[in-house]
Order: C-alpha cells, then sequence, then structure tokens
C-alpha cells in the first residue's frame, strides 16, 4: 500500500539493472572486468564495488543464506563487502580498485 | 641521540595536523594511513584521473580541505608517509600493519591515535539488501566515484549528515524521494540554542532543509520500519508521528543515526573506557591533550565527535602533549579545547538525539549483526535462556558482534536490545571488547620468520 | 555477613567444577559452587574446542574414552544443549619420520587400552584428505572424536548445575579458605561465609595456590593457548587436526569459519587479563597454511586466549588430597582439559560420594609433586 504521503509514481518504474548511477567523472580510461563469467566495463578509478554495481545489483552472497550482499558503509569499516577473485584471493571491494582483467566471482 | 620514535595512525585532519606540529619540532613521524591518500573521509581525495574541482566535492569547505591536502603534500619529504596500510593491532610499544600482503611490526616511542569515526546504525527490517546503505556512504560514493547508489533515494535517520548529503545528492541531480528524520521539530528547535555556537554551520543546515522541504517530502518524529524488497531495495516502509504506516518506492536507502568513533586500536594499546550517556555511547577515558595511555595519545573524531576543525584543534593537541612527554617542549602553549565545538555537539545532541529505543522496538526476526547473521530474537532468547546479562557473555552465547567488523556496526544497537530485554540501563550492560585484528588479515600474510 | 552450610562446596565454575557440583546435585547432595567471574569464562570456555582421544598421554586415554561414552554422548541429557558438538575424527599429523614413528608407537599403545586408530602414511593421506598439502608425512585418525563450542558448553554445565539444584554463585572470589574441625570454612570477598564438609578444588589456573595452601605443592604454571577463527568459507576440512609437537590444531565448524590455535598467549593470574600476542598468531597462521594451502586466502578476524594452569608432567591433578580428609582436587588440565574436565568431575564426584572410582586414576595423583623424603 502506497501512502499518498509519500507520492508515489504512477507508473511503476522499471526495475533497475544497476545499484549504482554514474552521474560524474565519466572521462576516464574504460577498463574490462569478468564478474561471474561475464564481461562488464568499468572506468579506471572505480573500486570492484563500483564496478559491481554498475553492472549489477550484488557484490557477493550472505553466507548464512541471507540473500545477497552489497557493502553498507562504503568506507573500509563494516567489512560487508569481501568478495573472492577468481584465484581464491579475497578483496574488501570498497577500498580495492578495480583492474583490467580482474576476474570477481559473486555467488 | 637518536630520534624518538613517533607514529600517527590516520590521515585525516587530525593526523595531518599532529604531524605538521611533529615535523615543526624537528621530527620525522610515521604516519599509517589506510587510505591511497590524505585527507580522512571528510576529506577524502578521488582516485587519479577525477576532475571535479574542490568546489564540488568539498563544498564550503572547499579552502579547507585543499589546505589540509596541500599542507600534508609539504610534509611528506619529511615524514614517513605509509598509505594503503592497515593498523592492525598494537602490541608491547609496536603498531603491527598489514601492507599489500605483508605484515610489519612498527615500534614507537609515543603513537597518536587518529582513526576517526563511522556511522552509527540501528538496523531495520531488510537493512542487509543491497541498496541500505549509511550517510557516509552514500556520500563516500558520490565524492570519491562519481556515484549515486541508487537513482531514487530515501534519506533516513538523524543528524546533521542527514540533511547534507540529501541536499548533495539533489544537487547532484538524483531523485530525492524523501528526507525522513527521527528526531522531531521539537527537539530541533530546542537543540538549535546551542548549535547556534557556530552560527556558520548552523545556517547552513537550515538553508539545505529549507531547500530540500519545499522540493521533496521532508517528515520528522518518523519510526523506520522496513527496506522492502526480494533482492534488493525497492522501497521503505515507515511509520509517522502520530501512528500511520507508509511505504516509498525507492531503490537505495542511505541512513545514519550519527557517528560512533573507532575506538579499537585505542582499546588494544590500553585506554579505558566509560560510558557517555549523553551519546548512549562508551568512549575512551582521554585527558585534556588526549592521552588514552602511556604515551598513547587520542585525537579527532575516534576521541568523541567534535568534527573536522574540532579534529584538527585536536591533532595539534595531542602533538603538543607527545612533545612534552618526550621533553622536546619547545615552550607552546596547549591550545584551549574549542568551547564552542562542545557546545555546537551538545546542540547536536539535543537537536539529533541517538534513537536507541529502535533497537529495543525490533522484532525478533530482524537480522542485528550482518556478519553472522544473528537476529534480534536469537540475542534476546540467550539473555532470556541462560539469564546473562553482559554483553560479552551474549556474544559468546549467540554470536553477536563476532564477524568481520567485529561488532562495530552492530555492537551499540546489540547493547540496546539486550538492555532492553533484560530491563536494565544500556550502560549497565557493558561494551563490546575490542580484539585483534582490528580489521581482518589474510592468513596467507602470515609466514613464518 | 550471611552464612550457609552446606555438604560441598566446589572452588571454581571452570568445565571440572561445575560438572563436580551438577553430578553431586544430581544425586541430591547439597552443593555451593564459587565462581569469581563468570562461570565457564576462563579456559573452560574460551579454549580450541577439541573433544578427542587422539593423541594424548596414555595415562589420559582411559579417561578420555570413558568422557566420550559417559558425557559428550549424553550431553544433551546431561546439560540440555548439544553445544554443537560434532563427530568427525580427529587426524593428527606428522611432519618428520620420527613424529611418525610417535604416531605409530601411540596408535599401538592406545590399542592395548581399547582405542581404535589408523594410520595413513605418505600419498594416501593426500588421498583421503586432498586439501592436506605435501608436508605431513604420516597420520593417526581417530574416527570418532570431534570437536564442539566450548562458549556453549561450559556455561551450560554450569546452568545444567544450577538446574540440578546446585547453588552456583558467580561473582564469588573465596578469599579465606581453611580447615575448619571435620570440614572447611570458606569466606569470600562479598562477605558471604561458608562452611562444607567437602571442599572442591577445581580452580584452573589458580588450583595450584589453593593446594599449596594446605601443604601439597603442585608444579604448575600458567599458559594463555591462543586461538584464531578465520572468515566462514565453504566447508572442506572435516576431520580435526592435530600435529606431533603441538604447533598448531585446527577445526572448520559447520557454519563454515575454521578456528585454529598455537602459540601462547599472556596471562596474568593476579589480574585475571590475558593479552594475544601478535607474534604467536603469525607464526600458527603461517603453519596453518603451510599444511592446508587453500587456508591462505581466508581472512583472520579474531584472536582470543583465557588463562590455563599448566603441569610440569603436562598431565591434571584429579583425586583426594594426601594431607587433608576432605579436599579433592581436579585442575591443571594443561591445555586440553574440554574434553577430559566433565569427567573429572563426575569422577571426583564417585570419591566423594563412593570413596572409589572405577577409572584409573592413580597418575594423576596430587602426591606425584611432593618433595621426596
Amino acid at each position: 500500500m502506497l501512502s499518498s504521503a509519500s507520492r508515489p509514481a504512477t507508473t511503476t518504474p522499471k526495475v533497475p539493472v544497476s545499484q549504482f548511477l554514474r552521474i560524474a567523472e565519466h572521462a576516464r580510461p574504460s577498463i574490462r572486468l569478468i564478474v561471474d563469467g561475464q564481461a562488464v566495463t568499468a572506468l579506471a578509478g572505480d573500486t570492484v564495488l563500483t564496478a559491481l554495481l554498475l553492472a549489477g545489483r550484488r557484490v557477493r552472497a550472505g553466507e548464512f543464506g541471507d540473500g545477497p550482499r552489497a557493502g553498507l558503509c562504503l568506507m573500509g569499516a563494516c567489512q560487508d563487502c569481501w568478495v573472492a577473485l577468481a584465484d581464491g584471493r579475497r578483496v574488501r571491494a570498497c577500498t580495492t580498485p578495480a583492474e583490467d582483467g580482474m576476474e570477481l566471482v559473486t555467488r | 641521540m637518536t630520534q624518538p620514535r613517533v607514529v600517527i595512525v590516520g590521515a585525516g585532519p587530525a593526523g595531518i595536523r599532529a604531524a605538521e606540529v611533529l615535523v615543526h619540532a624537528g621530527l620525522g613521524p610515521v604516519v599509517i594511513d589506510e587510505q591511497p591518500r590524505a585527507g580522512g573521509q571528510i576529506y577524502r581525495r578521488p582516485p587519479p584521473g577525477f576532475v571535479r574541482i574542490p568546489r564540488a566535492l568539498y563544498g564550503f569547505d572547499a579552502s579547507r580541505a585543499q589546505a589540509l591536502h596541500a599542507l600534508f603534500d609539504g610534509l611528506l619529504p619529511r615524514i614517513d608517509h605509509r598509505p594503503d596500510t592497515l593498523a592492525w593491532n598494537v602490541w608491547a610499544g609496536a603498531v603491527h600493519t598489514l601492507h599489500d600482503g605483508t605484515l610489519r611490526r612498527q615500534p614507537f616511542d609515543a603513537l597518536i591515535l587518529a582513526p576517526g569515526a563511522m556511522d552509527l546504525v540501528v538496523p531495520f527490517a531488510g537493512w542487509t539488501l543491497p541498496g541500505v546503505y549509511t550517510l557516509g556512504g552514500a556520500q563516500v560514493a558520490l565524492k570519491a566515484q562519481g556515484c549515486a547508489v541508487g537513482r531514487r533515494v530515501a534519506f533516513l535517520g538523524t543528524g546533521p549528515l542527514l540533511t547534507l548529503v540529501a541536499h548533495q545528492y539533489r544537487k547532484a541531480g538524483v531523485e530525492v524521494v524523501g528526507l525522513f528524520e527521527t528526531s522531531d521539530a521539537r527537539r530541533l528547535r530546542r537543540g538549535a540554542w546551542s548549535l547556534a555556537a557556530d552560527p556558520v554551520r548552523l545556517g547552513r543546515g537550515i538553508a539545505y532543509r529549507a531547500r530540500l522541504a519545499g522540493r521533496v517530502p521532508v517528515r520528522h518524529g518518523i519510526t523506520p520500519l522496513a527496506a522492502l524488497g526480494r533482492d534488493a531495495v525497492e522501497g521503505l516502509r515507515w511509520r509517522d508521528s502520530a501512528g500511520a504506516e507508509h511505504e516509498v518506492a525507492c531503490d537505495a536507502i542511505a541512513f545514519g543515526y550519527g557517528l560512533k568513533p573507532e575506538t579499537q586500536l585505542a582499546e588494544l594499546a590500553g585506554a579505558r573506557f566509560a560510558f557517555e550517556p549523553a551519546d548512549g555511547l562508551w568512549l575512551p577515558v582521554a585527558d585534556a591533550a588526549g592521552r588514552v595511555a602511556p604515551r598513547v595519545y587520542l585525537a579527532g573524531d575516534g576521541a568523541g565527535i567534535l568534527g573536522a576543525r574540532a579534529a584538527e584543534h585536536a591533532g595539534r593537541r595531542a602533538a603538543l602533549a607527545t612533545l612534552a612527554d618526550l621533553g622536546l617542549d619547545d615552550g607552546a602553549a596547549v591550545p584551549p579545547s574549542p568551547a564552542a565545538a562542545r557546545r555546537f555537539r551538545d546542540g547536536l545532541r539535543t537537536a539529533f538525539p541517538f534513537p536507541g529505543h529502535l533497537a529495543a522496538g525490533l522484532a525478533d526476526d530482524v537480522i542485528l549483526c550482518r556478519c553472522e547473521a544473528v537476529t534480534v530474537g536469537a540475542l534476546r532468547a540467550a539473555a532470556r535462556e541462560t539469564g546473562a546479562r553482559e554483553i560479552n557473555r551474549v556474544k559468546a552465547l549467540c554470536r553477536v558482534g563476532m564477524g568481520r567488523c567485529q561488532g562495530r556496526v552492530c555492537g551499540v544497537a546489540a547493547a540496546y536490545v539486550l538492555a532492553a530485554a533484560c530491563a536494565m540501563p544500556v550502560g549497565a550492560v557493558g561494551r563490546l571488547r575490542a580484539q585483534a585484528p582490528v580489521k581482518p588479515i589474510p592468513i596467507g600474510a602470515c609466514r613464518a620468520p | 555477613m550471611s552464612a550457609l552450610a552446606t555438604e560441598v562446596c566446589v572452588i571454581g565454575g571452570g568445565l571440572a567444577g561445575a560438572s563436580t557440583a551438577l553430578h553431586l546435585a544430581r544425586r541430591s547432595v547439597p552443593v555451593v559452587l564459587l565462581e569469581k567471574g563468570l562461570a565457564g569464562a576462563q579456559a573452560s570456555g574460551v579454549n580450541f574446542g577439541g573433544v578427542r582421544q587422539n593423541g594424548r598421554h596414555l595415562a589420559e586415554v582411559p579417561l578420555a574414552m570413558r568422557s566420550r561414552r559417559e558425557i559428550w554422548d549424553n550431553l544433551p541429557a546431561l546439560i540440555g544443549v548439544d553445544g554443537e558438538f560434532t563427530v568427525t575424527g580427529h587426524l593428527r599429523l606428522a611432519r618428520t619420520e620420527a613424529d611418525a614413528r610417535v604416531l605409530e608407537t601411540f596408535s599401538a599403545e592406545a590399542a592395548k587400552l581399547g582405542l581404535a586408530t589408523d594410520m595413513v602414511r605418505g600419498q594416501a593421506l593426500r588421498e583421503r584428505w586432498p586439501w592436506l598439502s605435501g608436508v605431513p608425512v604420516a597420520g593417526c585418525f581417530c574416527p570418532n572424536d570431534g570437536h564442539a563450542n566450548p562458549r556453549l558448553v561450559a556455561p551450560a554445565f554450569a546452568r545444567a548445575a544450577r538446574a540440578a539444584c546446585a547453588e552456583v554463585r558467580e561473582g564469588e572470589e573465596a578469599s579465606a579458605i581453611e580447615r575448619d574441625g571435620a570440614g572447611f570454612r570458606v569466606a569470600t570477598r562479598s562477605g558471604l561465609e561458608l562452611k562444607a564438609r567437602v571442599l572442591v578444588n577445581a580452580a584452573g589456573a589458580w588450583g595450584a595456590g589453593l593446594a599449596a595452601r594446605f601443604g601439597e605443592p603442585v608444579t604448575m604454571h600458567t599458559i594463555a593457548p591462543q586461538m584464531i577463527v578465520t572468515e566462514p568459507a565453504p566447508h572442506r576440512v572435516a576431520p580435526v587436526l592435530g600435529i606431533v609437537g603441538g604447533a598448531i590444531y585446527l577445526r572448520q565448524i559447520a557454519r563454515g569459519n575454521v578456528i585454529f590455535g598455537g602459540g601462547d598467549g599472556i596471562a596474568d593470574t593476579a589480574t585475571t587479563r590475558h593479552h594475544v600476542v601478535p607474534d604467536a598468531t603469525i607464526d600458527a597462521a603461517a603453519v596453518a597454511h603451510e599444511l592446508i594451502p587453500h587456508l591462505r586466502h581466508l581472512m583472520i578476524i579474531r584472536v582470543w586466549t583465557g588463562i590455563e594452569g599448566e603441569t610440569d608432567d603436562l598431565i591434571p591433578v584429579i583425586g583426594a588430597s594426601r594431607t587433608t580428609p576432605g579436599l579433592f582436587h581436579a585442575f591443571g588440565f594443561s591445555g586440553h582439559g574440554f574434553q577430559l574436565g566433565p569427567m573429572a568431575g563426575k569422577i571426583l564426584a564417585e570419591l566423594i560420594l563412593d570413596g572409589a572410582t572405577p577409572s584409573p586414576i592413580a597418575p594423576f595423583a596430587i602426591g606425584r609433586f611432593a618433595p621426596r623424603s
């Protein structure tokens, strides 16, 4: 139920395919990453978290069947966004720069 | 005589000013910082290749940010700056660090901790869904990555950051679906008297809010109920002050209830803690110069939330106290603590009180500890079934605060849940003790000597 | 000042003390347990959590086997919770041929006591446990060992004792303990005064100090075994691991966290304070990924320790006092009392009530530390 106070949109908004929205700093070189086997484009200077959330709405799966996670504090404090690289290494997505050729596993 | 080794942890406003004072006294401190570039969270510098001008990044504080950045860059030849470096433990006169997969021990004669703060949160149903971020996090995304955390963002909570970040998002062209404030108009008015101690900051806050109020719904005295959605945020459910429930569609929620000092390193370095009823938080016990243990000093928001300008003062004071304690006192007077900053903080406490009662009212199935997926109900059951009344004991029984973040995120709320469950004042259930490592370190970095 | 008369007074709310109180109370004996802090807050509640018969001092094997049957197989009936007890087997590894011979000797001797173990050598180790590195040359596997969660088990013993009508008093530190006629008088810092016919010394790291008051020296020092836990990871390491020499012991719990111990922190019995030492953490972690390479990517999220007493011969004191009628001891488990401690409590209850126990406890007599005359 949507209340009048919250002024809902008259049409249902399309379900967004990405969590983040890039609104500035577009003029940077492109880099390519592999996320769950799929090629993803990002910009040099993006964090792993930014790259993942511009390409989708998850960073990792909760370990205890509690659904997908996508970080919380974005400043390296909450430790919610640790994600695995394809080679098994683990990185904190919000404080790790995305690198060309990086392979990430979010599932 | 060899120079005393002074180590500073944190390169925000407090750490930079401490380094400045030490360098002027002829010392070359080690400055350990987790970030790649100095500035702290508030004056965080974007990665190389970003082009927005400081005014766009830091607003009214642009000149201050630039001055601190330039100051630090000028100090670089005379300090040992270690960026991208985690200080994970303090033990036996040394800071233990992790940088690029390598562990290292950095001995010190004096240690200045300027670790900053993070958002203070209270969980709510659905808060683990992708799309829920702290206010600080939403701001970092904007400043340091040029991204909004969603296309349609609901701002929830209390404190100056709520208004500021909502304003910054709207200005950046992001749809702000509403500002949902847990404090009420009466408290905001009362707090304004003390906030007038810093008329410039008060004025900006009022101006931002007025601008928002003309364009987006601004609600006071609300209770957050749930982040809605299956795999990611699709809306926010909240209750108004009259008790009616509402839902608003959004794809992101930015929330927070003020800031909480990062105190783990101070604790490992030997600081004692006392409960501060006005904040509902346990804070390290420090003297006026920031001394928390022999040759250990605490400065900036890591000592108690007073803001960036006060942090600069505190950094200087801690460095001067360090010099005095090392016998290098050059006669400079320790500047008095800024009374206006403390009055302003009192105003913040009055206007934007931490709503600990929200934790007490959470349903049993809400996840309290995100790391270990421990629910509010699991904590209550542990207390009920065992009679445990102390938060570390309850942690041992139900795993709350045992995960990767070590209770940084949920610890305060967990104490409020426990206190309510056993009808005790929140200061009486204790606080989660810090244990090393203060942030995760990889097993592979550990190599036999 | 409150005065209390009881049959048995137990000093110490760890596993041995709480289990003594539980077994006495179940046989309707009035018992008061005094714990200076919280029950199970020291070594009993913060240890590694290994439930093992494998690799023990041979004198402990019969007690450990009995504990496995009578305590661990009956945990829910005994204390009301399963304590996350899981039977996974225990694999003790050897890195050298000399260490492999240690395993073989144990395996042969334990068999004579009725404990079945398998010796696994060379490549067969990797075939059975493919996550092992090439470092171990042999292993001794005991299939019915396992692990449990000490944080849950230790306090549950105290709660079960209370539920069985033992009087469990936490936050009561004994300040005076003396002989009083045919029994004992105990006074606590809070002003509680207690008279008891029987006194049980289950004071853990503080046990030797208490024994000394009754003219019974025990050569024991304080240790702080250091534990490490990682973030959760997919479950791969099933058996509990140990290694000859004890440099590391490791288990992975069902939730995925890997818990391992090794090295010592710093403990002070005078202040009840303990600290982890970073170098010990680093050394133990280095051994962990040397043995199990895939662990190198896992993040350590927490390190802890607790206070424990270690005797010179590394086995506990269990049994009646040699000097003082009515005094019984169970302490000095030397860092491996989690599996055994509850059994020691049951044995003391037998000694107190029946004057005898079916378990062979002669090797644990306190008299072994007495100066030779």
